[in-house]
């Protein structure tokens, strides 16, 4: 028997999948063990994804160099590493803000099932064929679907699994059904294979055009952008909310860099057609989200409608179709990570506790744990835009993109929304800080205020210092034009 | 050859109303001494200026110059000249009577006091300065500290006097601004001395490139010389600007009226002289008609109202509408001979105004000394229709020859003060405005009417036994009333002392 | 670069509001006093920073400059010229009679102290900023203090809708001016924030034309331009007294500075082409503002419609784009900062003791609050331009920038004084003369010493710039020339 030499580069390529594999691995053999200890599994977890972030931080840096591997299965760059850094760090918090809770039952299946989604997402970020990345999505999507649905006896938790996994189901087999036709006609799933083939004009336009819509309405439906974002909502709602803030960050992320790398491979040689769908998309989207969060009463639908409009405005940096317009498309995503994870963190406490999530619940937050008002006020503040925090920079750089492609009037759009968003992030905030009755104070577990006190340092740090990130961005966005 | 003396003229009476709010309020006697105090020095140091002026030398003098506000031009110029210092003399004189003439004040005295050195200061800077700005600026402060002491401590229909009285001047002074504006933004400067020689003289191309108003110079300017007149004729006031005066005077508290019709009315008439006709000579003197008419009519219609009053002090009120258009028609006068060759003209022209000013520093001492004696009376007797009296000579028979001599000096009598600078300006005005002169001599006929129905209607007549209990006027009262006597008197038998200082001015006029 | 004396005043009541937020729960006592170290501190640092900077010389000085995002072309750019600090001594003065004023508040204090010294950082930071990207950044800063200072300390009935409708007016505004400042970013032949970069840029006559009208009218709704200033008088009205003072005080002035800085001096020609139509505007705002103040029944009201004519005549002064104008307005704006200052802090000791500011129900005030109704009666007659104080010294060089490009304006806006006094003198006698309610008689008493030390060193300063123009002008003078050199330099 011979065994087929594998590159050590392809290795490295998947050495934290292989890691994450490993930990879903210890996890459910833990949870065997030690049944009555969820939180203990927990810190496991977490630490375990520490490590792996360490790991991945500390050697698998790619800087600016860029190669394909497991033979143009997955593309290992600057993009794709931060993705995936993203990706890891949400899953983190997401473990930590899952413990010590009472809502659904916390244990080694929840985890496991977190971990292969995050295996999927990373592959998401890094998949360069047709095949890579429809199964990245899949083994992204299903635990997901398991996950929204995970309280068992909430019926409005069922709900939202069943639904994520019906339009999660219909926009693949659209996506699929796209996927299809870019194979029948350049017989190749490799992106850059098919990139040429449309490059030589073997594709008719109007076919190109129908895979265009087809596609981005798989890569819509993850993002939530319109007309793809009705699950959204109900899902955010129903689902466990550690697991909502999951899906509105990392899984977002990932939606984010399959879209952008699929755009700028597939559809190099004439983006005018997609910069136009992304801008009617994104200005939709904008619209959609704010305009309807106005009239929600449930703090987590509200979250989801605002998180449907950050998805457009994150879309004006990917129709700017630049390099600026793509580092503040994951400039946003990074800040939007811990922004949105502290929201969500807040909900999910406040939820725990006083058993819903409505907005009414936070009156008189700041009387009853003041550092978790001021922990709300900074992720409400970054998702407002408002300095010195990371959401302003963000909206900044996503505008500047805009400005500098010419696409006045879709800032605007994006201003005018910026505005309306404003109006329903300042209600919610005066709600947390208005005086109200003397409620008893919440229970904020350590491994709780450990990750909000992460997200509100992340929201800070990025909030102030540009410079690191930014020229690290600078290498991934390099790597996304020049797939050109 | 910086002078400070003239501005620490104008800046005793300040520190002095400072000082008094950092008195305590309970030693009533102790303020009003200090207010008193303050007053005299000023008086003093006026006495220098005055002593001090040299006439053989003319022109401005005690001169002083500090920037204020050098980026426009405008700085804190002083000086005095034979115009200016009379007045500036009838105000350091009236302000410690009317001081003292407050001393039975007794409610809120600190502010009270304090109100009228800081209205000292505000007189005083508008007659000494030479700076078109600063003038605006002590113009308008001095109506502030007037508004309060009507509104705080004025007669029943005290709220509406004040507004009327501070709305209709700053109104009139809108005008006055804008042109000053102008004025300062064409030539560069604020200052007057070289406003005289600049202004009048300035040519359609160095307007032009600056005031873009599409309108040409000579409208410009006559529209810039109604805006002064109108600032000013409201202040005189002059028919028919003159309906705030007789609700001020009336509602004002007694040394109120005699700081206002003795000074404040003064400023309008000073800034004539001082400012329209040097300013605008061209103008003045193609509109001087209009003004000598409506001096004319100030003349008649206030004398016609004074005679129709029933209340004293409002009689009095309208006679200084009276009084004020004789210092109008010496002006008018004054004003027309601008730029005339004639010999003849320019001789009466300068009587007319000289006795103008000589009329002005006149009506000063006796309508502040017939406001007095209305006060003096009314603190009495709580009432000042003149129905209600009669009689009084004979229970008071000081008082009654007090007002006897003040009004026959109002009604201009030969031999007291008042018939000196009516005649000048009659005399001088003769040549010019025949017409107007004459029907002023009808106005002056009035005059006499409403001055002697005040006297017989208070201290002739049937005696009114509900005054028995009336108390004589008291000792403080006549070192009120003395001064202002005495004055009257040695104008009207000596008027050189002060004529000379006057004349000086006035000849380089022409 | 030196000491870096603009950094440390900037941040000084940054760190103090965040140690009161986080030791204030445990040690109340401390809350205040620390607060009013801050607050004098920075007081004094800008009476250093006044008394140091040179004039001759004129120009930006005290610079700091490191880099923050060279790619972008971001730096922390710090720097002041002469109009700067003027503006930086009126923040000190606001602040710390703010700080002195808000000494009665016993609602989380903590809280309210912290916002306050929040506010007091983002205003000093925009006013020493000289990177545009950081000018919007204090600028931004500055939303949430606002808003929740007014929503929690607020006057009840309006305090939701004020503190949301000015907080969004002056965030939409703000987001605009962004918008024009990326435009012409990305047309500087030399990327880059830095406003002295810009400043050189040279934009095409097109690009000013085109962009001008984003920048000036996003930063002129901070300032309260007509017909986008509605949200002045609610918002001051709502807001609790130290906060009115602050936003009618300083932040007014934060938003017609950056349309100075910002639109006026980067787009020259742009603002030659539109300073009609911004006349026009500002008119509006001083007659219009007057004619609405003039018949408000509510205290606070008239002081806020006041605000917004006053806030005209700094346009005109702008718009006439020449020495006297820009003169004016720079005077006014400082003028204007300290006399609203002082009126809201009257209002609101006023209010703190009769609970109304209905004008008809109060009178005869001055007997138990003397120094008060004389701190009113100095801020009233700055308000009406009264000569000697600083009112007259700042609008006498406007209305002169005025008459030189349209008379018209000068003539139209003048009758704004005559009105203003009419309001303020009828509001004067209303409320602190005449008879004294008989319910007041026993409720009513003196106002604190600190309260008289906040309003006499308000108006020590509008009296003393009203008669000494000198203290002042110079630095406004040599703020106004560079300016100048920049319009004539097109």
């Amino acid at each position: 028997m011979e065994f087929v030499s594998i590159p050590s580069n392809d290795f490295l390529a998947i050495l934290p999948e292989i890691g994450l594999l490993l930990l879903i691995g210890f996890t459910l053999l833990l949870g065997v063990f030690k049944k009555n200890d969820k939180n203990f599994l927990g810190w496991f977890v977490a630490i375990g994804l520490s490590l792996i972030l360490v790991i991945k931080l500390g050697f698998l840096n790619p800087g600016s160099e860029q190669h394909s591997a497991w033979g143009g299965m997955l593309q290992v760059d600057a993009a794709s590493y931060f993705f995936q850094i993203i990706i890891i760090i949400g899953a983190i918090l997401t473990v930590l803000f899952s413990t010590n809770q009472n809502k659904f039952e916390f244990s080694a299946d929840y985890l496991a099932l977190l971990l292969a989604s995050v295996i999927g997402m990373n592959l998401m970020a890094a998949a360069s064929d047709l095949i890579m990345l429809y199964l990245a999505i899949e083994t992204t999507s299903i635990p997901l679907y398991v996950l929204a649905g995970f309280m068992k006896k909430d019926q409005s938790s069922v709900e939202s699994g069943l639904k994520y996994l019906f339009f999660g189901a219909m926009t693949s087999a659209i996506m699929l059904y796209g996927f299809s036709f870019l194979y029948g006609f350049s017989g190749d799933t490799n992106l850059f294979k098919i990139s040429e083939t449309i490059s030589a004009g073997l594709i008719p336009m109007g076919i190109q055009i129908l895979v265009l819509l087809m596609v981005v309405a798989g890569f819509g439906f993850k993002v939530s952008a319109f007309p793809f974002h009705f699950w959204a909502p109900d899902v955010y709602q129903g689902a466990p909310t550690p697991i909502s803030g999951f899906l509105s960050t990392a899984s977002k992320s990932a939606g984010f860099i399959v879209l952008m790398r699929f755009l700028m491979t597939t559809f190099s040689s004439n983006p005018q057609n997609w910069m136009v769908l992304v801008m009617i998309l994104s200005t939709a989207t904008m619209l959609v989200g704010n305009l309807l969060a106005l009239l929600q009463k449930d703090l987590k639908r509200l979250l989801a409608y605002s998180s449907i409009s950050h998805a457009g405005y994150i879309l004006i940096g990917v129709a700017s179709g630049s390099q600026l317009g793509f580092k503040a498309a994951m400039y946003y995503l990074l800040v939007y990570l811990f922004t949105n994870l502290a929201a969500f963190g807040v909900a999910h406490i406040v939820e725990t506790q006083k058993g819903s999530s409505q907005i009414s619940d936070l009156t008189g937050l700041i009387k009853s744990s003041p550092g978790l008002a001021f922990a709300f006020l900074i992720s409400i503040l970054s998702l407002s835009g408002i300095p010195p925090f990371g959401g302003f920079v963000s909206k900044i750089l996503v505008f500047a993109a805009g400005i500098e492609a010419g696409m006045v009037w879709l800032v605007l759009v994006g201003v005018v929304n910026s505005f309306i968003g404003l109006f329903y992030y300042l209600n919610l905030l005066r709600t947390a800080f208005s005086s109200g009755e003397e409620s008893e104070k919440l229970r904020i577990s350590p491994s709780w205020s450990l990750a909000l006190i992460i997200c509100v340092l992340g929201i800070v740090v990025l909030g102030v210092v540009y410079t690191p990130w930014i020229s690290w961005l600078n290498f991934a966005s390099t790597n996304l034009i020049s797939l050109r | 050859m910086n002078n400070s003396l003239l501005l620490y003229i104008l800046m005793i009476p300040s520190l002095f109303a400072i000082l008094l709010l950092f008195l305590p309020e309970s030693k009533i006697r102790f303020v009003q001494w200090t207010a008193l105090a303050g007053s005299l020095i000023t008086f003093i140091a006026s006495l220098f200026v005055w002593f001090g002026y040299d006439k053989a030398l003319g022109g401005f003098q005690f001169e002083f110059i500090a920037p204020w506000f050098s980026a426009i031009g405008s700085s804190f110029h002083f000086g005095v000249d034979g115009i200016s210092l009379p007045m500036v003399l009838l105000t350091t004189i009236l302000t410690p009577l009317a001081i003292l003439a407050s001393f039975g004040i007794k409610e809120k005295i600190k502010i009270y006091m304090a109100l009228f050195l800081f209205l000292e200061t505000g007189v005083l800077g508008v007659f000494v300065s030479l700076d078109l700005l600063v003038f605006f600026l002590f113009w308008e402060i001095g109506l502030v500290p007037m508004y309060f002491l009507i509104a705080q401590w004025g007669g029943k229909n005290r709220n509406y006097a004040s507004l009327k009285f501070i709305l209709f001047t700053m109104g009139g002074s809108l005008g006055l601004l804008l042109s000053i504006q102008m004025i300062g933004l064409t030539t560069g400067t604020f200052d007057l001395v070289k406003l005289f020689e600049l202004w009048p003289n300035i040519s359609q191309s160095g307007f032009l490139s600056t005031v873009p108003l599409g309108l040409s110079l000579p409208t410009i300017k006559a529209i810039a010389f109604w805006a002064f007149v109108i600032a000013f004729a409201i202040k005189v006031p002059i028919w028919p600007f003159h309906t705030w005066l007789p609700d001020a005077h009336t509602e004002a508290p007694t040394a109120g009226s005699m700081l206002l019709a003795g000074v404040l009315l003064k400023l309008g008439a000073y800034g004539f002289i001082r400012l329209v006709i040097p300013l605008f000579p061209i103008e003045s003197q193609r509109y001087a008609g209009i003004l000598a008419g409506l001096a004319t009519a100030a003349i008649i219609f206030g004398a016609l109202s004074a005679f129709a009053q029933k209340d004293l002090k409002r009689l009095v009120a309208y006679s200084s509408i009276n009084h004020m258009g004789f210092v109008v028609l010496g002006i008018a006068a004054a004003a027309y001979a601008m730029n005339v060759g004639d010999k003849g003209i320019i001789e009466s022209a300068n009587i007319a105004l000289n006795g103008s000013i000589l009329q002005m520093f006149n009506h000063g001492l006796s309508s502040a000394g017939m406001f007095f004696l209305v006060g003096v009376i009314y603190d009495r007797a709580h009432t000042r229709q003149l129905d209600d009296f009669g009689g009084l000579w004979a229970i008071l028979p000081i008082y009654g020859a007090i007002f006897i001599f003040t009004s026959m000096s109002s009604l201009g009598l030969p031999g007291l003060n008042g018939f000196v600078s009516e005649f000048l300006v009659v005399r001088g005005a003769w040549d010019i405005f025949p017409l107007a002169t004459a029907l002023s001599m009808i106005g002056l006929f009035f005059t006499g009417a409403y001055v002697l129905k005040a006297i017989a209607g208070l201290l002739h007549g049937p005696r009114n036994n509900q005054w028995l209990q009336l108390k004589e006027i008291n000792v403080r009262e006549i070192f009120v009333i003395a001064p202002l006597m005495f004055l009257m008197l040695w104008i009207g038998i000596w008027p050189s002392w002060i004529l000379n200082m006057i004349n000086n001015a006035v000849i380089l006029f022409f | 670069m030196g000491f870096p004396i603009l950094s440390i005043l900037i941040f000084i009541p940054l760190f103090a509001g965040i140690a009161i937020l986080i030791f204030g729960r445990k040690k109340p006592e401390a809350i205040r006093p620390v607060a009013l170290v801050a607050a004098s501190l920075v007081l004094v640092l800008t009476f250093i920073l006044w008394a140091t900077y040179s004039i001759e010389n004129a120009g930006y000085q005290f610079v700091e400059q490191f880099s923050w995002l060279p790619e972008l072309g971001i730096s922390y750019h710090l720097g002041v010229d002469g109009i700067s600090i003027a503006m930086l001594v009126l923040t000190g003065l606001v602040v710390f009679t703010g700080v002195l004023v808000s000494w009665k508040i016993n609602d989380r204090p903590e809280e309210f102290f912290a916002y306050l010294m929040f506010l007091a950082t983002s205003v000093l930071g925009v006013f020493s900023s000289l990177d545009l990207f950081m000018l919007f950044f204090f600028l931004e800063i500055a939303v949430f203090p606002k808003y929740l200072m007014i929503v929690i300390w607020g006057s009840p009935q309006t305090r939701v809708y004020g503190g949301m409708k000015l907080t969004l007016y002056l965030f939409i505004g703000t987001m605009f001016a962004i918008v024009g400042s990326l435009a012409i970013y990305f047309v500087s032949p030399e990327r880059s924030f830095d406003l002295l970069i810009l400043e050189k840029a040279g934009f095409a006559a097109s690009v000013q034309k085109l962009w001008f009208p984003f920048i000036f009218l996003g930063f002129a709704i901070l300032g309260g331009i007509f017909p986008f200033h509605s949200w002045a008088p609610d918002g001051h009205v709502a807001a609790p007294t130290a906060i009115s003072m602050l936003l009618a005080g300083v932040e007014m002035k934060v938003g017609v500075f950056a349309a100075l800085r910002v639109a006026i001096m980067l787009l020259p020609e742009g603002a030659r082409y539109w300073s009609t139509w911004i006349l026009v505007l500002a008119t509006i705002n001083v007659v219009y503002g007057a004619f609405i103040a003039m018949i408000q029944k509510d205290f606070k009201y008239v002081i806020g419609f006041s605000s917004v004519s006053h806030m005209g005549l700094v346009l005109i002064g702008f718009a006439s784009l020449n020495y006297n104008g820009l003169l004016g307005a720079g005077l006014q704006m400082f003028s204007h900062g300290v006399m609203t200052a002082l009126f809201f802090s009257i209002v609101g000791m006023v209010y703190d003791q009769t609970h109304t500011r209905d004008i008809a129900s109060l009178g005869g005030l001055a007997k138990k609050m003397p120094f008060a109704a004389f701190g009113f009666i100095i801020a009233g007659l700055v308000s009406m331009g009264m000569p000697g104080l600083s009112g007259f010294i700042a609008e006498i060089p406007i209305y002169m920038g005025a008459w030189q490009v349209a008379p018209i304006v000068a003539i139209i806006a003048i009758i704004s004084i005559v009105i203003t006094a009419a309001y303020i003198l009828l509001t004067i006698r209303k409320v602190f003369f005449g008879e004294l309610p008989a319910q007041y008689e026993a409720s009513v008493h003196d106002i604190s010493t600190k309260d008289k030390i906040a309003i006499g060193l308000l108006s020590l300063f509008m009296i003393g710039i009203g008669l000494l123009p000198q203290l002042m002008v110079p630095l406004i003078e040599s703020g106004v020339n560079h300016i100048l050199a920049l319009l004539g330099g097109v």
